[in-house]
C-alpha cells in the first residue's frame, strides 16, 4: 500500500475510488505481484552471490570441459572412459535415462493394454486374478518395486558360472542377463534395403486400397498383406543373399561371460520395476477408455450387422482412444520421472551422473541440479506439447 | 382423440395372403432370475405395421431386441426371414444387415459425421463404394429431410434431428423390417412430431415395422395391428379401432384409461 | 416347462425360475468361467497359475515361518530346509525400527500419543457426523502443531534431533505435513490458475508445471544440497524441515490440478448466483465456490495424498530412514543379512494396508458423490 500512495498522489479517498475500479484495481494487484516476485527472486539471488562469495565458489559451467575421473559401466550409445568430460558423462546420464524411458513406456504400455483387456474379461477368475495383481502393485511404493527387483536379481541368481543357462545362449546371472548378439555381414544391407522398400510398398498399397474401397467397395484383408509382404520380402531376401547374419554368443571366460550384449543388472530392475508398475496404471486407464464408450455405441453398431472386429476397429477403439491418450501421456511423464529412482540402485542416469557423482565431485550443486532439472522440464513440455495437439485434434465437435 | 382418426388402414385380412417374415414361438427370457418375457407367440407378414405398447418394465423394448438378437433368449423359437437365430454368428450378422432398429437414445456414432454415419454400414456391410453409398446416404437423409446437416457432427444435432439421422443410417441398410425402441421417448415435446412424421412416411412406403411407442396417435394413424404387453406376456393384440373401442382385458383397459387420461 | 406354460390363462402366467443350466453354480460358472473354447484355457490356466504359487508361498509365508530366533543362523536352524521359509523373527527383533526409527525409547510414549492424536484429527476431518465437527476441525489444523511440539520437544518436553526420527513415523510426518499444508497453497494455486488477471495466471500456471515437470528426487537434492544457499548466509535448519518444505511445494502443484478440476466441475450458474448476491470475489469463493469444489476434489485429493504417501520412501536416497531405509540399514546388520525378502514383504504389506484402504476410501467416497448428485 505504502508504495501505491507514494506513485499516486491524492487523498485515502481517491485511493478508495482507484481499489474499487476493477481495472484499476486488476492492474494493482498484477503491478504488486510481479514487484513481489522480482523482490523474492532478487533476494533468493543476492543470497546466492553471497553465499557463493563466502564459500569462494563461482557459478559456472566450465567444469563440463574437465576429465570426469569416474566410470559409467553402462554407456550403450556413446563411448566413455573415465578421461571423457562431465559434458560427456551427462549425455551419457541423459541417454540413459531415455533409454530406460522409452523401453520401460513400450513394455508398460503392452503391459498395461493385456491387462486392461483382461480386467474387462467375461471370465472372472482372469479378471480378480488381474485385479489383485493391479491392486497390490499399484499401492507398493515404486521405490519398493525397483529394490526389490533389484534384490532379486543380486541375491538370488547365481554368479555366472553357475548362471541359469537356456539353449546354451542366454544366460541369466547376477552380472546380467546375456543373450547372444546379431553381427551382420556387410552385404546385410540388401535386406534392410528390401524392408524399407517393402515397408514403402505397403504404404502405398493401403492407400490403394483405400481408394479401391472408395471407388468400388472392394475391402482387401489390408493386414494381412501388409504383413505378408513385409515379412515375406524380408525373409526372402534374406535367404537370396545368403543367410548373412551370425550370432556373437556369450561366452563363460574366467569369472564373466564374453561376446553377446550383456543387459546390466541394473537396467533390468528398473526397466521391469518401472513398467510393470505403470503398467497397472494404464490398465485401469485403458479399462476406463473402453468402458467409456457406451455399450450403445457397440449395439448401434452391431444392430447395422458390422462384424465383431470392425465394430472395435471402427467404433470402440477411436472413441476409446481420445479418452485414452491423455491420461496415458500423463504416465508416459510418470514413468520418465519415476526412472530417476534409478540412483537408489547404481544404474547411471542423468541423476546419478550429473546430479550424483559429478555434484559430489566438482561440488557444483547449483550448476547440475540445473541440468538435470532442465533434462526433465524439456521431456515433460515434448510430451505435454503432444497431449495438447493430440487434444485439440480429436476433439469432439459439440454445440 | 380417437374421433380425429385418419380413415382405416390397410385392413388385416390382405396381410394374411403374404409370407410372415417374423415368427416366435412359446419364446422366454429370464434376466438373472428374473422372468422377462413369458410364452411370447408371434407372427407377422411382411408389411405388417405394429405397435407395441404396455407399461413400463412390461418386456416391450426386451421383444423387440430379442428380434435382431441384441438380446439372447433361453427357451422357444425365434425366426426371421427364414432364418432360426441361434448362437451362430453368421446368421446374426446377416439377420442384423436386414433389420433396421432406431434407439431411443439414438446412438449415433459422435466421432462421425451424419454423413459418415449414414455410410458407414454400406461400406463396410454391403462392400458399396464410398460415392454410391454417400449418395444413396444423401437420398435417405433427403428423405428424413435434413440433407444440409450431412457434413455436421451429431453433437451439434438437435434431439429430433439426430433421431431422424439414426432413421436414415438404419434405411441406408434397406431393411425388410425396422425396429423402433421408443424413438420419441427421450425427445422435447416439439420434436417429437418431427420425428413421427418421417415414421407415418416410412410406414406408408410399405416396409415391416415394430413400433414401441406410448404415441397412441400414431397408433391409430399407421398401425394394422397394437399389441399390449403386460408382465413380460402379449396380453391382447387386435387392430387399433378394435383395441382403444373395446379392450377385452381389464389390464388393457386399466392401461388405457392411465394412457389417456392426459 | 413349455407344455406347462400352454395351460395359463393370458395374464395370469407365474413367474417361473429359469432353466436349471442359466442360473445358480452351474449357470454362473457356465457364464464366468467356461462361456466359450477360449475361455476354458484361460480358465485353466489361471488354476494352474494359482496352484502353483498359492501353496508355496503359503508355506514359506506362514506354515513354516520361523517367528522367534536371536540370528539368521538360529531362525534357519529352526527349518527343515534352511532358507527355505520365512524368517518373521527379524521384523520382530527390528520392529521398534521399523516404528520409531532411532527415538529415544524411554521417549516413544510422546510418538504413541501423537499416534493417537493423529486418529483423532483423521476421524474429526472424515466423520461428518461427528458431535462437535467444528471443533473437531479446529483441532485438526492445530494438530501438526501439537504433534511437531511433542515429537521435538522444547517447551518442557526433553529434545529430540530430527535425525532420530525415522520408520513408520517418519512416513505420516512427512505424509501428513505434505498434504495439510500443501492443501492451502494448492487451493491458492489452482484460484492463481483461473484467475482473470494474466499476470497472476502465468506465475500459477509457470510454478505448476515445472513442479509437476520435475521429479521428487530432484527436488529432494535441491533440499539437501541447495536449499541454503537461496536463504540468508548462516541460516542453516535441519534436514527434515527442508525436506518437508520440499514436500509440500511438490505436493501443492498436484494438488492444485486436482482442486482446478474441481473448480471446474462447478456450474457457472454457482458463480452468476454468487454475483447476483453481490458477494466479493473472496466471500463467493469462500462461502459459495470453494465448499462445492473442494467437495467434489476429495476423491482426487486422497488419490494425491496416496501417491504422496508412497513417495516418502523416496527420502531413503538423501539418507533418511523411513521404514524401506530401515529395511535396507537392518539388512545391512551381520546378524541378519540376507533376509531381503522378509523386509522387502513387511514394508510392502505395510504401504499396501495403507494405500489401499484409502483408495477404497476414495472409492467409496466417489461413488457417494455420483449418487448424491
Amino acid at each position: 500500500m505504502a508504495v501505491i500512495s507514494e506513485t499516486i498522489p491524492g487523498t485515502r479517498n481517491s485511493l478508495t475510488r482507484l481499489w474499487n475500479n476493477q481495472q484499476a484495481r486488476s492492474v494493482i494487484i498484477q503491478i504488486l505481484t510481479v514487484a513481489i516476485v522480482f523482490a523474492l527472486l532478487a533476494l533468493i539471488l543476492r543470497n546466492v552471490v553471497n553465499n557463493l562469495e563466502a564459500i569462494g565458489k563461482e557459478f559456472s559451467f566450465k567444469f563440463l570441459m574437465y576429465p570426469a575421473a569416474y566410470d559409467i559401466t553402462f554407456s550403450p550409445f556413446i563411448e566413455y572412459t573415465s578421461r571423457s568430460t562431465h559434458l560427456r558423462a551427462a549425455v551419457v546420464g541423459i541417454l540413459n535415462t531415455l533409454l530406460v524411458a522409452v523401453c520401460g513406456i513400450v513394455l508398460a504400455t503392452v503391459m498395461g493394454f493385456l491387462m486392461g483387456i483382461l480386467r474387462l474379461s467375461k471370465n472372472w477368475l482372469i479378471n480378480r486374478l488381474v485385479y489383485c495383481f493391479l491392486e497390490f502393485t499399484r499401492n507398493v511404493p515404486v521405490l519398493l518395486h525397483i529394490l526389490f527387483i533389484h534384490g532379486i536379481i543380486v541375491t538370488q541368481l547365481r554368479p555366472p558360472r553357475q548362471a541359469m543357462n537356456f539353449a546354451d545362449s542366454f544366460f541369466l546371472s547376477n552380472r546380467g542377463f546375456f543373450i547372444p548378439q546379431p553381427v551382420w555381414e556387410p552385404i546385410a544391407w540388401i535386406i534392410a534395403v528390401v524392408f524399407i522398400v517393402s515397408v514403402t510398398f505397403v504404404f502405398f498399397f493401403r492407400r490403394w486400397a483405400k481408394k479401391v474401397q472408395d471407388e468400388t467397395g472392394r475391402v482387401y484383408p489390408v493386414f494381412w498383406i501388409s504383413a505378408g509382404v513385409i515379412v515375406g520380402a524380408t525373409a526372402v531376401a534374406f535367404i537370396a543373399t545368403g543367410m548373412p547374419l551370425s550370432w556373437s554368443i556369450p561366452e563363460l571366460r574366467g569369472f564373466n561371460f564374453k561376446g553377446g550384449l550383456a543387459i546390466k543388472p541394473e537396467f533390468i530392475a528398473l526397466w521391469l520395476a518401472l513398467s510393470y508398475y505403470t503398467s497397472c496404471f494404464i490398465a485401469e486407464i485403458v479399462r476406463a477408455g473402453i468402458l467409456a464408450v457406451s455399450y450403445g455405441q457397440t449395439e448401434a453398431a452391431a444392430a447395422l450387422g458390422l462384424t465383431r472386429n470392425r465394430t472395435l476397429q471402427l467404433i470402440v477403439i477411436p472413441q476409446a482412444i481420445r479418452v485414452i491418450i491423455p491420461p496415458l501421456a500423463s504416465q508416459y511423464l510418470n514413468l520418465t520421472k519415476n526412472s530417476s529412482l534409478a540412483i537408489a540402485i547404481g544404474y547411471m542416469d542423468v541423476v546419478a551422473t550429473v546430479g550424483g557423482i559429478t555434484l559430489m565431485q566438482t561440488g557444483k550443486e547449483m550448476e547440475t541440479m540445473i541440468i538435470v532439472l532442465l533434462t526433465y522440464l524439456v521431456i515433460s513440455m515434448v510430451i505435454s506439447g503432444f497431449m495438447n495437439w493430440f487434444n485439440k485434434k480429436t476433439a469432439l465437435v459439440e454445440r | 382423440m380417437i374421433e380425429k382418426l385418419k380413415p382405416e388402414p390397410a385392413i388385416q385380412s390382405s396381410k394374411d395372403a403374404s409370407k410372415i417374415i417374423i415368427e416366435i414361438t412359446g419364446m422366454h427370457k429370464w434376466f438373472g432370475a428374473f422372468h422377462v418375457l413369458k410364452n411370447i407367440n408371434l407372427k407377422v407378414s411382411t408389411g405388417e405395421r405394429i405397435v407395441i405398447c404396455g407399461p413400463s418394465g412390461s418386456g416391450k423394448s426386451t421383444l423387440i431386441r430379442c428380434i435382431n438378437r441384441l438380446e439372447e433368449h433361453q427357451e422357444g423359437k425365434i425366426v426371421v426371414d427364414d432364418v432360426e437365430l441361434t448362437g451362430d454368428l453368421k446368421n446374426i450378422e446377416i439377420i442384423r444387415s436386414e433389420v433396421g432398429i432406431v434407439f431411443q437414445q439414438f446412438n449415433l456414432f459422435p466421432h462421425l459425421t451424419v454423413l459418415e454415419n449414414c455410410s458407414l454400414a454400406p461400406i463396410w456391410v454391403r462392400n458399396m463404394a464410398k460415392a454410391e453409398a454417400e449418395d444413396l446416404a444423401l437420398k435417405y437423409l433427403e428423405r428424413v429431410q435434413i440433407p444440409e446437416q450431412a457434413k455436421k457432427y451429431p453433437g451439434q444435432l438437435s434431439g429430433g434431428q439426430q433421431q431422424r439421422v439414426a432413421i436414415a443410417r438404419s434405411l441406408c441398410m434397406n431393411p425388410k423390417i425396422m425396429l423402433f425402441d421408443e424413438p420419441t421417448s427421450a425427445l422435447d415435446p416439439e420434436m417429437i412430431k418431427e420425428v413421427l412424421d418421417v415414421m407415418v412416411e416410412l410406414a406408408e412406403t410399405g416396409v415391416t415395422m415394430l413400433v414401441v411407442t406410448h404415441e397412441m396417435g400414431f397408433a391409430t394413424a399407421v398401425a394394422d395391428r397394437v399389441i399390449f404387453m403386460d408382465e413380460g406376456e402379449i396380453i391382447e393384440q387386435k387392430p387399433p379401432n378394435e383395441f382403444f373401442q373395446n379392450p377385452e382385458h381389464d389390464r388393457t383397459k386399466l392401461f388405457l384409461s392411465q394412457i389417456l387420461a392426459h | 416347462m413349455a407344455e406347462a406354460t400352454e395351460t395359463y390363462k393370458v395374464g395370469q402366467h407365474p413367474d417361473l425360475p429359469p432353466p436349471r443350466s442359466e442360473v445358480g453354480v452351474i449357470g454362473w460358472v457356465k457364464y464366468n468361467l467356461l462361456s466359450t473354447p477360449f475361455n476354458v484355457i484361460m480358465t485353466l490356466l489361471a488354476i494352474w497359475f494359482l496352484w502353483s504359487i498359492i501353496p508355496p508361498i503359503f508355506e514359506w509365508a506362514v506354515l513354516d515361518s520361523v517367528w522367534t530366533a536371536e540370528s539368521r543362523k538360529a531362525c534357519w536352524a529352526k527349518m527343515e530346509v534352511p532358507e527355505g521359509a520365512a524368517c518373521w523373527a527379524f521384523i520382530k527383533d527390528r520392529i521398534g525400527l521399523f516404528i520409531y526409527g532411532f527415538y529415544p525409547a524411554d521417549l516413544r510414549w510422546r510418538v504413541n500419543l501423537s499416534f493417537v492424536l493423529m486418529v483423532l484429527a483423521i476421524v474429526s476431518v472424515l466423520y461428518e457426523n461427528m458431535p462437535g465437527r467444528k471443533f473437531g476441525l479446529w483441532y485438526a489444523v492445530a494438530f501438526p502443531f501439537i504433534t511437531g511440539w511433542l515429537l521435538v520437544g522444547g517447551l518442557g518436553l526433553t529434545h529430540v534431533d530430527t535425525d532420530q526420527f525415522g520408520g513408520i513415523m517418519l512416513t505420516f510426518i512427512i505424509g501428513i505435513t505434505g498434504i495439510s499444508f500443501s492443501l492451502p497453497i494448492g487451493i491458492l494455486l489452482a484460484l492463481g490458475r483461473r484467475s482473470k488477471l494474466p499476470v497472476i495466471r502465468v506465475l500459477c500456471v509457470l510454478i505448476i508445471e515445472f513442479i509437476r515437470g520435475v521429479p521428487l528426487i530432484a527436488l529432494l537434492f535441491i533440499a539437501s544440497t541447495m536449499l541454503n544457499y537461496f536463504l540468508p548466509p548462516g541460516t542453516a535448519f535441519d534436514l527434515l524441515l527442508r525436506v518437508l518444505i520440499m514436500v509440500t511445494v511438490f505436493s501443492s502443484a498436484y494438488i492444485a490440478e486436482v482442486i482446478r478440476g474441481g473448480l471446474q466441475g462447478i456450474p457457472n450458474g454457482q458463480y452468476e448466483a454468487a454475483d447476483s448476491l453481490g458477494l466479493t470475489y473472496t466471500k463467493a469463493h469462500l462461502l459459495i465456490i470453494l465448499p462445492q469444489a473442494l467437495k467434489i476434489s476429495i476423491p482426487g485429493i486422497v488419490n494425491t495424498f496416496i501417491g504422496l504417501y508412497k513417495d516418502t520412501t523416496l527420502v531413503l536416497i538423501i539418507g533418511m530412514l523411513d521404514p524401506l531405509g530401515v529395511g535396507r540399514a537392518s539388512l545391512a546388520d551381520a546378524v541378519w543379512a540376507g533376509l531381503a525378502r522378509e523386509v522387502y514383504i513387511f514394508v510392502a504389506v505395510f504401504f499396501f494396508i495403507c494405500c489401499f484402504s484409502m483408495s477404497r476410501y476414495s472409492l467409496w467416497l466417489e461413488k457417494r458423490l455420483s449418487t448424491e448428485n
